[in-house]
């Protein structure tokens, strides 16, 4: 067997959780050296897939169907980089936001667990290994969330765990009717198969459970208070990339099997459209700074499905696209906003958004990088956030297709009054006339989070090499 | 009705009973028993598709996957028990 | 001759990158942070008048990459682009100094002065912007810089202020982005290009390109303070003297009448626009906004309230001449854009001065300031004579040009229109002057006077004050603004 660039992606994190574990002393160090690694690893694969197209990789040597291929192309190296990027990011910024001994302890074989179950997910080629993968994040997630050992959070990760089994179980249920039908289960067979009424029912079961693990509206329920409560880094892991694993298996999933009707299709981007709405609302009324950005996910979600939608069935292969970069934006910008969201109450002690401005410390830094992340969230220019927005409604335009322009119009505005409930509380220092400290509450740990704010602003202007970088080995779904 | 017939609709019966009891149930071990029973459901099925007319040797895959899928499951399982002790006894210190 | 190919980069970036350090500076490190904004404005002020001189040498400026297949990030340095670039910076410049004595005392300086210098560099990038595209990134951040800058004061009033002014411009930015796909969608590029880029679209798609107009129209006359969209500005008067300044005569409204003149002038083209049947309602609209402004103005007690009314209907002098779809009229609208700057941030400065000094806030309380405080109130008088458009002053100019133009055209109210308003600016401007000169100041001791007014509140007024007279009484020497604008309105009309 030998060892590449592939291989290595999946399996240095997964080494790198057991060592992290079973050395609790030296899991800081193991953990960032891992990530670092798996970043390289990344980076190798990059240059493969930037010089082949698609990459395949039969693991240890096994063909398809009876081993594990692993399939590397544009869009999923670019979730790998994502996932890879922001990751080392956020490993940088829980250096500073894990005091406890504890917490650092059980965070660092955890994450990179999930790294290594999101990596398989995105590398992964048959729906078998898609449904291991995605309980390895669900159980590691889980973890994640309760890492404070509050109440509200062991709470919140309870109920985030009961959606998360059941999501993958309606997932496994719908692998089990594809076994019974094609008798095979990796990508290729799905390409090839006719379709079929008992295809469509397996579909439909395991698309409900992805959405239910993705959160999209009305099955959102679990989101809010589980990245609410979980400790900043955490959050910035869940709501950044782990909501994406689900998201990246139902784009590829509808790209090899159509979904069998237009009025399917429309009707997900119109759960999409009350995501927007009803988590706009929400995190309108939302007291507290992280439930807010919690709600944003929703509100996020929910456009990335719209995105999904709006091109309807027969224009599905370029409205991934705009789908895509949604993902990637978003990742980047809601990772940096919850680290600033977390150093905001970090050096606050609170995150109540009323109270913001009732506080002679300021976290300038911190609020400067929230308030950068959220212009790629609303989407304004010239972010990624904004290209992402841009290809949603140009398609959409081009379609003929003005509900969702609208929706989307909504989307933006009601955003931007969210937003700027916080922003006024940043801005507005004055209520506290107490001598202002020359603690300007900058610290180091500002610096990762600021970097991912500026890459979401920044990336928007490299959108036209990210997007052929997508479509790298894509043909138009057919698997190569 | 063939063997796998009666099987398969096992399966998806099971299945149901579990996910009305995941989504209906209030206590929290019963929600993780009823998540039980819809895994059971789901190997059920992944077992029927294993089956081959006699004499025909069985399909191997799906039982590879079946016994993958249990070995998750009871992770799962164990998780969300470990995660229901420590919330009781947090709410237990609450309650003193 | 392009020795220097990124000059257009390089004026945007002076004060992109100086926002960051100003962000960065303690607050007390007083002295630092004025030596960078005034070395900052001053370079820009620089920068700008080489690219000008080269322009005028016939170097082409392009700056661009690609951000999307086919769309790009695009800067240029036109003649129009040049015109509204020079009054910035030279704007930027005196407001600064103003800003630095303004807040001499205040708080927050550090943050005022990044988002402050942010501001100018979107608008740089509004002036230069090569394509729609490009000048929607900027546009969208002229609204977010200065956001902060209208709720400075952080009062409740500047708050529901800000909120407000977020709530139209963002909207009014999310139109343009419709906009802006509608025509990438339409007509394949978002460029600028004199005479347009959507005859060939006009002519098979009339209703399309008429959508098209009044929808970019709509977007950019948020900013440009058109009625019905006009609430947001008299509003955010709430924010400090400098911040007035830069909203009424530097930036934000007139990037919303440059983006106009864009729109009419390099999207569809003066022709394809008066072809498709809409310059005709929006020189109604900008004839209802102009006597509209003027009829708010002359209610309002609110010193910088009745001067916001007057600027909603000044700036649309500058709509109505390029709607009257004429050369002259052109001419006109073109030179109120310089001439209605430099006139309304010098009122802008002088009632600063006025409140800082004598707390003067309300035109009545204005009795007898012009002896208590003679260099601000002859700047402002000189302004408001102006504003009236007493010959030979700078709104005479434009208000001739501008009548020129509507009897050229055959629009003979133009010039009834045009009366009208002077007659309305003289009967709010006049009791003002009346006040200040001929009165005895009994009411104004009832406010003891706050402070003694520094150079640097006092000069800049007059500094401007002495550019309307020049711009007016010279305003046929060669360089002056009159005759740029001729220049770049013979390439809007390729003549």
């Amino acid at each position: 067997m030998t060892i590449d660039a592939m291989t290595l992606t999946l399996f240095l994190p997964l080494f790198g959780a057991m060592a992290a574990f079973v050395l609790p002393r030296a899991a800081t160090g193991i953990g960032l050296v891992t990530v670092l690694a798996t970043c390289g690893a990344v980076w190798l694969l990059a240059l493969e897939v930037l010089k082949a197209g698609a990459v395949i990789t039969p693991l240890g040597g096994w063909e398809a169907p009876l081993g594990i291929a692993l399939r590397a192309d544009g869009l999923s190296l670019a979730m790998l980089a994502m996932t890879s990027g922001v990751g080392l990011l956020v490993s940088l910024g829980a250096l500073n936001a894990l005091r406890d001994l504890r917490q650092r302890q059980y965070f660092w074989p955890l994450w990179l667990l999930l790294l290594t179950g999101m990596n398989g997910v995105y590398l992964g080629t048959d729906i078998f290994n898609l449904y291991v993968m995605i309980e390895v994040i669900a159980l590691a997630a889980v973890g994640l969330t309760v890492l404070s050992g509050t109440k509200e959070a062991l709470r919140a990760g309870l109920e985030y765990m009961y959606a998360s089994i059941l999501g993958a179980l309606l997932f496994l249920m719908g692998v089990g009717f594809v076994y019974l039908h094609l008798g095979r289960l990796d990508f290729a067979g799905l390409l090839e198969a006719e379709p079929s009424g008992a295809l469509s029912a397996a579909l439909a079961l395991m698309l409900v459970g992805l959405l239910l693990k993705t959160a999209l509206f009305p099955l959102h329920f679990w989101l809010p208070a589980a990245h609410a409560n979980a400790t900043a880094p955490a959050s910035a892991l869940l709501s950044g990339l782990v909501v994406k694993a689900a998201l990246y298996i139902f784009l590829r999933l509808t790209t090899y099997m159509p979904l069998p009707d237009e009025i399917l299709v429309t009707l997900i981007g119109a759960l999409g459209a009350g995501a927007v709405l009803w988590g706009g609302v929400q995190a309108l009324r939302a007291e507290r700074l992280k439930l807010l950005v919690a709600w944003s996910t929703v509100v996020q979600i929910g456009l990335i499905f719209i995105a999904f939608a709006r091109a309807g069935q027969v224009g599905l292969t370029e409205s991934w696209k705009a789908a895509a970069l949604l993902i990637l934006a978003h990742g980047v910008a809601k990772a940096a906003m919850f680290l600033a969201a977390g150093r905001i109450k970090d050096e606050l002690g609170h995150d109540i958004i009323r109270d913001l401005d009732k506080s002679n410390i300021r976290p300038t830094l911190a609020q400067f990088t929230f308030a950068l992340a959220a212009i790629s969230i609303i989407g304004l220019p010239p972010s990624l956030g904004f290209i992402g927005k841009w290809t949603l409604m140009e398609g959409a335009m081009a379609a003929g297709y003005w509900h969702w322009v609208v929706v989307t119009m909504i989307g933006t505005l009601l955003s931007v009054a969210y937003f700027s409930r916080v922003f006024a509380g940043f801005l507005r220092f004055d209520r506290v006339r107490a001598p202002v400290g020359e603690h300007q509450g900058w610290a180091l740990a500002d610096v990762a989070p600021l970097t991912l704010a500026i890459a979401s602003i920044s990336l928007g202007l490299m959108a036209a090499p990210i997007l052929s970088f997508l479509e790298l080995g894509y043909a138009l779904g057919v698997m190569p | 009705m063939t063997p796998d017939l009666i099987y398969g609709l096992t399966g998806i019966a099971v299945f149901a009973i579990g996910l009305t009891g995941a989504l209906c149930a209030q206590d929290r071990l019963r929600r993780v028993l009823a998540l039980k029973l819809c895994s059971l459901g789901a190997g059920f099925l992944l077992v029927v598709a294993a089956w081959r007319e006699p004499p025909a040797a069985p399909d191997p895959v799906p039982h590879a996957l079946v016994i993958t899928g249990i070995v998750v499951m009871i992770s799962a399982t164990a998780v969300a028990l470990a995660l229901i002790r420590r919330l009781q006894s947090l709410e237990a210190e609450d309650d003193d | 001759m392009t020795d220097m190919p990124l000059l257009p980069l390089f004026i945007l970036l002076t004060s992109l990158l100086a926002s960051p350090i100003l962000f960065a500076l303690p607050e007390r490190a007083a002295n630092l942070r004025t030596g960078i904004n005034l070395g900052v404005a001053a370079i820009k002020v620089a920068l700008v008048a080489w690219l000008g001189w080269k322009v005028s040498q016939g170097v082409v400026y392009d700056v661009h990459f690609t951000v999307l297949p086919g769309l790009d990030f695009k800067l240029q340095a036109d003649p129009l682009a040049l015109l509204f670039v020079s009054l910035s910076a030279i704007l930027w410049l005196i407001t600064t100094v103003y800003s630095v004595g303004y807040l001499e005392s205040g708080s927050h300086r550090a943050r005022f002065f990044g988002f402050f210098s942010l501001c100018v560099a979107a608008t740089v990038g509004v002036a230069m912007a090569g394509n729609l595209f490009t000048f929607l990134i900027f546009y969208e951040l002229l609204t977010l810089a200065t956001y902060p800058l209208v709720i400075h004061r952080g009062s409740a009033e500047a708050l529901r202020a800000g909120r407000i002014y977020l709530i139209y411009t963002l909207a009014g930015g999310l139109v343009l982005l419709l906009g802006t796909l509608g025509l990438w969608i339409v007509a394949g590029t978002t460029d600028f290009v004199p005479g347009g880029i959507l005859a060939d679209v006009a002519a098979e798609q009339r209703l399309v390109a008429q959508m098209l107009f009044v929808v970019l129209v709509g977007a950019v006359g948020v900013k440009a303070a058109l009625v019905p969209f006009h609430a947001w500005l008299p509003i955010a008067m709430v924010a400090p003297a400098p911040v007035s300044a830069l909203l009424h005569a530097v930036a934000v409204v007139k990037a919303g009448a440059f983006g106009i003149m864009r729109v009419v002038y390099e999207v569809f083209g003066i022709e394809t626009a008066q072809a498709i049947g809409m310059t005709a309602p929006l020189a109604a609209l900008a004839a209802i906004t102009i006597i509209y402004g003027s009829l708010k103005a002359i209610t309002q007690d609110d010193i910088k309230k009745r001067l916001a009314y007057s600027t909603v209907s000044q700036v649309s002098y500058i709509t109505l001449g390029v709607a009257l779809a004429s050369p002259i009229a052109a001419v006109g609208a073109l030179a109120h854009l310089i001439h209605q700057g430099l006139m309304k941030i010098t009122m802008f400065m002088a009632a600063g001065n006025l409140a800082e000094g004598l707390g003067v806030k309300k035109v009545s309380q204005m009795n007898g300031v012009g002896r208590a405080m003679p260099g601000t109130m002859l700047a402002f008088t000189a302004a408001a004579l102006a504003m009236i458009g007493l010959p030979p002053l700078a709104g005479f100019v434009s208000k001739w040009y501008l009548a020129q133009g509507g009897l050229d055209t055959g629009a003979v109210w133009v010039v009834a229109l045009l009366l009208g308003s002077s007659l309305l600016n003289a009967i709010y401007f006049l009791p003002m002057l009346y006040r200040a000169w001929f009165r005895d100041g009994t009411e104004t001791e009832a406010v003891p006077a706050r402070r003694r007014i520094g150079w640097m509140l006092a000069a800049p007024p007059i500094t401007t004050a002495l550019m309307v007279l020049a711009v007016g009484g010279f305003a046929n020497a060669p360089f002056s603004p009159l005759e740029w604008t001729r220049f770049v309105v013979a390439i809007e009309y390729q003549e």
